[in-house]
């Protein structure tokens, strides 16, 4: 990785289609990497603002939902001299293809980051299995 | 489809193409205009949202996964600057990556304000990824009210 990369604007992604939206305000896709070990699948996702208590993960039927709601920062007093990035909610639907060990999931969210690890079931783990001569 | 419309279109063809031309170019302009970025950006990270209030400026930017060690903020006259280096720290060597979108990096940038600042008395919070750096205004560029006698 080449450490001394300048940082690149990047706009934040509105989510185009706006499926079944019923609160007010704009959507936006978080950024997200996603690696896999042998033994998880792991997540972590951008979600500047977004607290433990308006974080929801959501997994059934092999669909994974992060929806995150960020308040409103501004005291009502305050004034815009620019806008530069809009807040509101993030939304990202991820289909796995690996069958996850539901009661071993484990959410971390730390300053802004989502760390989502999604352990597989165990007969999903890759064994060696050895072959024993008679 | 097309027919129809060019015979039933009153006065087409006492028209010149050209001028029916011109009016199709203004309207594609129009739109291009509408779709064009409302807001003003400066294309430098981070980017930043400014609000006053009458005692202070106030400058919010969104750097999730960055601790107040990552941040340098330093304030002169009417200016602040940011500047900073986002990591993501290596993961494990034999993991395969599928997405990769979070980027990291170097970076700095200098908002200019419009008013004359207090630069003893900036304060900077890092909140859940939201930086928010409150800019108290110089005693000079603060609103006064002005009693009429």
């Amino acid at each position: 990785m080449a450490e001394s990369k300048e940082l690149k604007v990047k706009e934040k992604q509105e989510l185009a289609a706006k499926a079944e939206q019923t609160t007010p305000g704009p959507t936006f896709t978080p950024d997200v990497d996603i690696f896999e070990t042998d033994k998880a699948i792991t997540l972590l996702a951008d979600v500047p603002g977004v607290k433990p208590k308006t974080l929801s993960i959501d997994l059934r039927d092999n669909i994974l939902t992060i929806v995150g709601d960020v308040e409103p920062f501004e005291h009502p007093d305050e004034e815009d001299l620019l806008v530069e990035y809009e807040t509101g909610r993030f939304y990202r639907q991820f289909t796995l293809s690996e069958v996850i060990d539901q009661n071993r999931i484990e959410a971390k969210l730390q300053d802004g980051v989502l760390r989502l690890t999604l352990p597989k079931v165990e007969k999903a783990t890759p064994r060696k299995i050895t072959v024993q001569s008679a | 489809m097309i027919y129809r419309r060019l015979t039933g279109f009153p006065g087409w063809f006492s028209r010149s193409p050209f001028v029916e031309l011109e009016r199709m170019r203004r309207q594609m302009d129009r739109l291009f205009e509408e779709w064009a970025s409302p807001r003003p950006v400066s294309g430098v990270f981070p980017l930043v949202n400014l609000t006053e209030t009458k005692e202070s400026y106030f400058i919010r930017a969104e750097l999730p996964g960055m601790t107040a060690a990552d941040l340098d903020i330093q304030a002169t006259g009417n200016s602040v600057s940011i500047s900073g280096e986002r990591k993501i720290p290596a993961e494990n060597s034999n993991a395969r990556y599928h997405r990769r979108e979070r980027e990291s990096g170097k970076f700095s940038r200098v908002i200019g304000l419009p008013g004359e600042i207090n630069p003893d008395k900036v304060e900077a919070r890092l909140e859940d990824g939201i930086l928010t750096i409150v800019v108290p205004k110089a005693e000079a560029s603060k609103p006064r009210q002005i009693t009429v006698k």
